[in-house]
This record gives C-alpha cells, sequence and structure tokens, in this order.
C-alpha cells in the first residue's frame, strides 16, 4: 500500500498567450515513511506537482487530468470540505517562499492556536513551546508578529507550523532554501526525525544536490512539466540515466578549481507549445534523429529505476 | 565609484513601543567597488547580513556611523548625486515573493527603470534591454513579459530581479541571496554571468549566501558573519581551506556533501 499515489497527472495554466503545460503526465507512488526528493530545472513544475497534492492548484491553473489518491480518496477530485479535513491534518505543506506564508496581524503562538482549534485538536502553550524547540526556537517566539523575526527565524515557524498535526505526507518546498546551512542542518535533522517518529512520507521539493544525497531514499528529476527521472539516491548520483540528470550533477560546484561553470547551455522549451520528440532534445549533447520527432515514453529500469530517454 | 561603510551600526528598538534594544549590526567598516571585486558575505540567519546590505543601498539609517558614498554620506546627497547612487548601487533582494508589486505585470520591473534611469527614451526602446536582460538569466522574453508576477516560478521571480539589477549596469551590485532557488545549472549560468561582469565590465558584487561552494567558486574574498559581527574575514581560499574560527570550520563541515555514500551524520542526535 503506498501512502501516496499519483497517476497522470497534468496541470494546466490558462495565460493570455495560450495555455501554459506546467506539469505533464506525472505518475509515481510515494510509500509509508518514504522520502522522496523532486529536483529540476527552475520552471520545471515541481512546485505546480507539490501544490497539486493538496489540491492548491489556482485559477486559471487547473488540475487537467490525473488522480492523487490518499487514504483512498482522490485528491484531484476531493469536495471542498473533505479537502479542508485533509489538509494540514493528513498531508501539509511548507511552501515556496513560506516566510511570506505567516499571517503578518498575528502572533506565531496565535497561528498554531488558529491551527488547532481549526482541526479540534488539543493545543495549549507547552504544545506549541514543543514544536517552536523541535525546530530550534524559543518559547518567546510564540509572542512574537512575523516581521519581528529573521527569514530564517519565519521559515522555521512554517515547518513547525505543517509538523504541528502529524501528518501522514508532508509536502516541503524548498523549505530551507533560505537558510543557512547550520540551520538547514538542523531543521533536516528535525524533520527526519519528526517523519520518523510519525511515520510520515516526505516530498522535498529542493535545488540543493547535496541535501537530496542526504535525505532522500528516491530522487525524480523533473524538466520542462515531465518526470525525467526516477530512481534510488545511489543510482541517480552513481549512475545518472538520463542526460539532463548527468548535466545537472555536473555542474555541481566543488572545491577545486575557481571560476569554472559547467551549466547547461541552451534553454527550456515554451510549455506554451508541445514539441513532437524529447523536450530535452533541443540541449542534449546525446539527441539523435528519433529524440526530436517521437516522445520517449517511460521505461522501467532494472533495480527499480525509470528514466524517459530513447537513449538511457 | 567607493560604496563604504564607516562605523556603520544598527540597533532596532529601545523605546517604549518597539520593545527591548537590540543590536542588528556591530558598527563596522567596509569598504567596496574602488576596484571590481566579489566580495562573499556569509554567516546565519539574524547574523546581520540582510541589514548589512539595507544599509549600502540605503534604505536603512545607520543608528550609529555613515554610509559613504564616493566619500560623501549617502543620507545627505544632492538630488543628482543620490539618482546617480540609486543607479550605480542595484540590489538583488533576498526574498523574490516578497518583492514584487503583485498588481504589475513583470514588464514594468524593467521597463521602468530603464526609463527613470535614462538608458532607453521609451518603452519601445527599453525593450530590446530588458529582453537581453531576460536572456541572459535563462529567461525566454517572449513567455516572461505580459506576465504578473504569481505567474512565474520561484527561481524566475528570483532571476528577474537578477535581470532587472544587470540590465541597469551598476558599478556596484548588492546580491542578497541571488541564486537561492534557481537549480545547479542555472546558478552556475547566472554566476558566471556576474563573474564576467566583475572581470570584464569592472562590476563589483556583495554576495551574500549560505552557499560556501559558490562563494568559493566566484568570491575575492569573504567576510562570515555572527551576532551582527563579523567573526573572519580574508581572501576566498584561505577563509574556506584554512579558516581561523571554529563557527567558519563548522559552516563549511555543515555543507552537505553531494554523494549519498558520504555519511553527513544527519541520523546523529546532536
Ligand atoms: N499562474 C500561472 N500562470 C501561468 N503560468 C504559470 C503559473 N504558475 C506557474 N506557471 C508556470 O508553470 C511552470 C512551472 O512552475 P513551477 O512553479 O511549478 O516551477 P518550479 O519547478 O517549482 O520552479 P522553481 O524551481 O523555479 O520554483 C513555470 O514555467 C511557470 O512559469
Ligand atoms: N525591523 C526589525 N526590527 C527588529 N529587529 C530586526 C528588524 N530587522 C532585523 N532585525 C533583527 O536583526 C538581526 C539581523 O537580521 P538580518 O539582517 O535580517 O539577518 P540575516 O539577513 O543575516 O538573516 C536579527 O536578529 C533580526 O531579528
Ligand atoms: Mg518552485
Ligand atoms: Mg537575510
Amino acid at each position: 500500500m503506498s501512502a501516496l499515489a499519483v497517476r497522470g497527472l497534468c496541470v494546466e495554466f490558462a495565460s493570455a498567450r495560450g495555455i501554459v503545460r506546467a506539469v505533464q503526465n506525472v505518475s509515481f507512488d510515494l510509500a509509508p515513511g518514504e522520502r522522496l526528493g523532486l529536483v529540476g530545472e527552475s520552471g520545471s513544475g515541481k512546485t505546480t506537482t507539490a501544490l497539486s497534492l493538496l489540491s492548491l492548484i489556482r485559477p486559471p491553473g487547473r488540475i487537467a487530468s490525473g488522480e492523487i489518491l490518499l487514504d483512498g480518496v482522490d485528491i484531484a477530485r476531493a469536495t471542498p470540505s473533505a479537502l479542508r479535513r485533509m489538509r494540514a491534518a493528513r498531508i501539509a505543506l511548507v511552501p515556496q517562499g513560506a516566510m511570506n506564508a505567516l499571517n503578518p496581524v498575528l502572533t506565531c503562538g496565535a497561528q498554531f492556536a488558529d491551527l488547532f482549534a481549526a482541526h479540534g485538536a488539543p493545543g495549549g502553550t507547552a504544545r506549541i513551546a514543543k514544536l517552536l524547540a523541535s525546530v530550534g526556537l524559543g518559547v518567546e517566539v510564540a509572542t512574537l508578529y512575523p516581521h519581528q523575526l529573521s527569514g530564517g527565524m519565519k521559515q522555521r515557524v512554517c515547518i513547525a507550523l505543517a509538523i504541528a498535526l502529524r501528518p501522514a505526507v508532508i509536502v516541503a518546498d524548498e523549505p530551507t532554501s533560505a537558510l543557512d546551512v547550520i540551520v538547514q542542518k538542523q531543521i533536516l535533522k528535525t524533520l527526519l526525525a519528526v517523519q520518523r517518529d510519525i511515520g510520515a512520507a516526505v516530498v522535498l521539493v529542493g535545488h540543493d544536490m547535496g541535501l537530496m544525497a542526504q535525505f532522500a531514499h528516491r530522487i525524480g528529476v523533473m524538466y520542462a512539466g515531465r518526470l525525467v527521472e526516477l530512481a534510488f539516491v545511489r543510482d541517480i548520483f552513481a549512475t545518472p540515466r538520463h542526460p539532463y540528470t548527468r548535466m545537472l550533477i555536473d555542474s555541481l560546484p566543488g572545491f577545486g578549481a575557481r571560476g569554472v561553470f559547467k551549466g547547461i547551455p541552451g534553454l527550456p522549451p515554451s510549455l506554451l507549445t508541445a514539441l513532437p520528440g524529447c523536450s530535452f532534445a533541443p540541449r542534449c549533447p546525446r539527441a539523435g534523429p528519433r529524440c526530436t520527432v517521437e516522445m520517449p515514453q517511460t521505461r522501467i529500469l532494472e533495480g527499480g529505476g525509470e528514466v524517459r530517454c530513447h537513449d538511457a | 565609484m567607493t560604496l563604504e561603510l564607516k562605523s556603520a551600526g544598527v540597533s532596532f528598538g529601545g523605546t517604549l513601543f518597539a520593545g527591548p534594544r537590540k543590536r542588528a549590526l556591530a558598527p563596522l567598516d567596509l569598504s567596496i567597488g574602488a576596484t571590481p571585486h566579489i566580495l562573499a558575505v556569509v554567516g546565519e540567519s539574524g547574523s546581520g547580513k540582510t541589514t548589512l546590505t539595507r544599509l549600502l543601498l540605503g534604505l536603512l539609517r545607520p543608528t550609529s556611523g555613515a554610509v559613504m558614498w564616493n566619500g560623501r554620506d549617502v543620507w545627505r546627497l544632492p538630488k543628482p548625486e543620490f539618482q546617480e547612487y540609486r543607479r550605480a548601487v542595484q540590489a538583488v533582494f533576498q526574498d523574490p515573493f516578497g518583492a514584487y508589486n503583485p498588481v504589475y505585470r513583470v514588464d514594468r520591473m524593467l521597463t521602468l527603470p530603464a526609463l527613470r534611469f535614462g538608458l532607453a527614451a521609451s518603452e519601445e526602446t527599453a525593450r530590446p534591454l530588458a529582453e537581453a536582460a531576460l536572456a541572459a538569466v535563462g529567461l525566454r522574453p517572449a513567455e516572461t513579459l505580459g506576465r504578473f508576477p504569481h505567474q512565474l516560478s520561484g527561481g524566475q521571480r528570483q532571476r528577474l530581479m537578477v535581470a532587472r539589477a544587470m540590465m541597469l549596469k551598476p558599478s556596484v551590485l548588492i546580491a542578497d541571496e541571488p541564486v537561492s532557488m534557481v537549480d545547479a545549472s542555472l546558478r552556475a549560468t547566472i554566476l558566471e554571468t556576474l563573474y564576467r561582469l566583475r572581470h570584464e565590465e569592472r562590476m563589483s558584487l556583495l554576495y551574500v549566501t549560505h552557499d560556501l561552494a559558490t562563494a568559493y567558486q566566484i568570491a575575492d574574498s569573504i567576510i562570515v558573519m555572527r551576532d551582527g559581527e563579523v567573526v573572519e574575514q580574508g581572501e576566498t581560499v584561505s577563509v574556506i581551506r584554512t579558516p581561523a574560527q571554529s563557527y567558519t570550520r563548522d559552516l563549511v563541515a555543515a555543507l552537505p556533501p553531494p554523494d549519498p555514500t558520504i555519511d553527513w551524520g544527519l541520523e546523529s542526535s546532536s
């Protein structure tokens, strides 16, 4: 039994210039307690996928097709009241730019109290203090307003809010990209400890390949709206199969030569018009004639990975 | 073109309504821009990095000391010099989610400053400048212009800010975590652009980051901040390879190795 199953997810945004196909035919399963990392080029659809998991896509966006199954309920089609019950309690989100997600006119403590009240959960000062402590914050933070905190402190409050109701799935969109490395490590330790404690599965969206290497069991790689590779973390780093994954890993800086940059030349394709072939083909050093005319289908590899590439 | 802090410090609060007095930045001397230079600023959150950038940008008045532009107090510059300072010192703000006015299309973010600072005489002549700036950060002009900020991804918003700042050809760019939300490949591309601006266009950069690997890649020197104070500073390679302070060593050690076979100690309790 998986904790969460995503089947053929397609998400579109209507825009003045046409339909933006932000997520195209994404499928994956999340085992209970599994930690899945979602990486990929900026704009490739990670946040859109993450928000879809809680049915938080706002018009003019919509989930065009696909299913998101949690506790036997299809979140993509759940009623507003079912969604209200499930969000935070069964599946929680730490949004990208979470520090702006806090209510500016409430103290941090009041935001916890509101959350507990909305779900009829026992709260209280001691519980709030414990949650704040679990993300490395003192109890006095409960009495402060968001503008009185630094960015990193706000981010930690958001994480504490997400774990408050001990959900089955935690979706965290770049939860530490605004934090320094020391706090980041504390937060990941916290997330790991809480996740183990309650057996929650985690979808971690992020750009830090180091964090992903250390935190995730499996890694999904997105490119131009598609999941182009999904494999165990060791395999992703040791034997990346998709050329995009390989180039992404190669672009990581090290402490060797300075002033050396290995970005991938070129731009990702427009999401407004569907290319006939592989969306990475225009930038791919391995692209052959077939790649520009035929969209590669997802293939299951030995060892449990999957990849969308004719050449992998 | 020199931007300096002269014993400039910032404290908040200390009045009846603003709560107890808190020192965000201890008095600090700093000079950037006289010669092309990339200065990385690293340190934990709350250590005063953003406060430092707000001082340099003239957005926050120092509570002690002064901020100087070409030897003159930024807060007492006559109008024309102040306007020139506003153009020559550009910012990329830390938080791409808070930095935009949601009711304006992103075009305005680029064309307005181009007009205001006299880089273009009309909307039409501003447009090619905007397009070139977008392309330099990997954004498709046709798909970016005409959109509202909420229609862009986090990394796209962050890149838009970098594009805007570069378009204005500043002599000093103050960038607060400018690439924290983009993937490694784009990060390399954008940092390469900034690195080139320093080497080819004589731009100086103050690069606030917690990513010591990219600081190592591009910075000439580094300052390490903690609790409002500079605890270590020096030439990049020596600060990172042979840190003098245990705090700097902790920062280096806290970098997660991008290799799942290396144990980073996430499982341990301390
Ligand atoms: N409301 C919207 N209207 C139109 N297009 C949108 C909208 N929201 C997102 N998009 C587009 O959908 C694509 C995917 O966006 P998404 O936020 O999922 O990217 P991402 O992978 O999270 O990127 P990043 O790493 O930069 O945060 C992008 O090209 C983005 O510009
Ligand atoms: N407007 C403000 N009022 C009160 N305290 C503030 C304000 N802005 C920042 N601070 C405090 O100053 C310190 C430094 O903040 P900041 O410069 O944002 O740190 P960093 O950018 O290094 O994370 C923090 O302790 C923060 O809480
Ligand atoms: Mg995103
Ligand atoms: Mg900051």
